[in-house]
């Protein structure tokens, strides 16, 4: 890898940036092209399997967190505003 | 915040063929949502309705990517199952050692669905594809969620 980003890692609250997941993803490949050709940077490849186990962790912690959000939103939005939205966001 | 579509408005990227599956994930959540909605009454519980969506969630997810992933067969197995869908969520207790990265694979493979019988090199493109999915899901539910409050404060008139 040509450049080392150093960055706070994912926001807690905010949106995923692509910036972050493309950094991710090409860690992902290049152990992947490690893996396959038997070389084997071991202190690195830790690295980056602890970042991404890191990085799904907050993802799940994401939906989970949406997930309780919408049901919020879902009963104060009232039934016929919400589901109004849903539709709405279906045409879009 | 963007306000542009969730499924036209992101950036390109040759490496991921989502625009299908995209559809597909956005549509089925949708219906769930709505569906939800519809059966949940005020006496529902809160906690209940939130695993409902949580559920619908992945299940969107599993089926945009259908058959063709190990981890979203595996997800769909979970979900026919009527399992708890449940991720471990404690970081081991043991702190931060320097692990080899066998250990951490074994990690990595809990979080993966269907992680358990995938070796090392499967489970690395399974992951990629898996966390591509996720963020695609997180973007759709901020997406709706977005659409859903900015309606709610400025509802259209009939």
């Amino acid at each position: 890898m040509s450049s080392r980003r150093s960055r706070s890692r994912q926001s807690s609250s905010g949106r995923i940036t692509d910036q972050q997941i493309d950094d991710l993803m090409s860690k992902l490949q290049s152990l992947l092209h490690e893996a396959r050709h038997g070389s084997h940077d071991r202190a690195s490849a830790a690295k980056v399997l602890q970042d991404t186990c890191s990085y799904i962790r907050s993802l799940h912690r994401e939906v989970d967190d949406l997930s309780e959000r919408l049901s919020e939103l879902l009963d104060a939005a009232g039934a016929s505003s919400a589901q109004a939205a849903i539709i709405r966001s279906l045409l879009m | 915040m963007e306000s542009k579509s969730f499924t036209t408005g992101n950036r390109d990227n040759p490496n991921t063929d989502l625009h299908g599956s995209k559809n597909m994930m956005a549509s089925h959540f949708l219906r769930a949502l709505f569906r939800i909605q519809q059966t949940s009454t005020s006496s529902s519980s809160f906690a209940g309705r939130s695993r409902r969506i949580r559920r619908a969630a992945y299940a969107s997810m599993a089926y945009s990517a259908g058959a063709r992933r190990a981890w979203s067969r595996a997800l769909l197995r979970k979900l026919r199952s009527r399992a708890r869908l449940r991720f471990p969520r404690r970081l081991s207790r043991t702190a931060r050692p320097q692990r080899r990265d066998m250990d951490q694979a074994q990690v990595l493979r809990k979080l993966v669905p269907g992680g358990p019988s995938m070796d090392y090199c499967k489970l690395l493109e399974e992951t990629a594809d898996y966390i591509r999915c996720l963020t695609t899901q997180v973007r759709l539910m901020q997406t709706v969620m977005d659409s859903i409050s900015s309606y709610a404060h400025h509802p259209m008139i009939p």
